[in-house]
């Protein structure tokens, strides 16, 4: 027996100074923290799809800034004749993707969506989004942990809002 | 009552492109309806497809996704026949959820 406490009493100890460098670490960065946390569970980014401009909008959600990369490709039309749907996709081949979101600059909320990308799941996602005017387009894909951002002016001639 | 979710899930060797597509009004609640008055918030939220017991993709959708929302994504590992589960949660509690086979 006294071969197996040595071992297992170390273990315990580094686990305790672990956990207890974690609660510190969410202590200290009560806003950042949680937003990332958010990104990174199942839970709805309430707070992010509540930012009116892109950069709060992107600190919401991932608590890190993003940099352009052309690894990402971000596809949408040059000019979209009616706002209310625009086919908007992005491709990239970067590896480890975890997340892609959009934003739309110029609208009410800048986040439009951001999607959870599972292992085994290709990082290449279409989908139709709203806006309001001519706008600037961002594609922020995390991969490895990090942010990678295209973006995209897109001319709006109807704009998405209208009743 | 029909599904609001209409799914298109087809394999390719390794690969399942699926494609969905949704009725729901996505509602920004910045709108005003004809007599003047503003058109509550009403859209999905949270879109999730679940393969093999394990979420393959999620989508979190703010008012800016287009009016019957469409989205395509691709992923690896299921094989023709699996089951695809789909659902989505709107900010109004709705919710409404389809299962389709891979072809």
């Amino acid at each position: 027996m006294t071969t197996t406490t040595g071992p297992v009493a170390t273990r315990r100890l580094i686990l305790q100074g672990a956990a207890s460098v974690a609660l510190l670490g969410l202590g200290n960065l009560p806003f950042t923290a949680t937003s990332a946390r958010a990104a990174a569970n199942d839970k709805y980014p309430e707070e992010a799809f509540k930012q009116k401009n892109e950069a709060d909008a992107i600190k919401a959600l991932y608590g890190k800034t993003a940099e352009p990369s052309d690894k990402v490709k971000l596809d949408a039309p040059e000019i979209a004749e009616n706002g209310g749907v625009v086919p908007v996709s992005v491709t990239t081949t970067l590896d480890k993707v975890s997340s892609i979101s959009f934003l739309v600059a110029e609208n009410p909320y800048a986040l439009a969506a951001s999607y959870k990308i599972a292992e085994g799941t290709i990082p290449a996602i279409a989908n139709r989004l709203k806006m309001a005017k001519s706008t600037k387009l961002v594609a922020i894909v995390e991969a490895d942990g990090k942010l990678y951002s295209a973006t995209k002016e897109v001319k709006v001639t109807v704009g998405g809002c209208g009743g | 009552m029909a599904s609001s979710i209409r799914v298109r899930a087809t394999s390719n060797g390794d690969i399942t492109e699926v494609q969905a597509l949704i009725q729901h009004p996505m509602d920004t609640g910045l709108v005003k309806d004809p007599k003047g008055e503003l058109i509550p918030a009403h859209y999905i939220q949270q879109l999730k497809f679940e393969w093999n017991g394990k979420d393959v993709f999620v989508a979190d959708w703010g008012t800016a996704v287009s009016k019957d929302p469409y989205v395509k994504f691709s992923f690896k590992g299921a094989k023709k026949g699996d089951e695809l589960k789909i659902s989505w949660t709107d900010n109004k509690g709705g919710s409404d959820t389809t299962t389709a086979k891979i072809a």
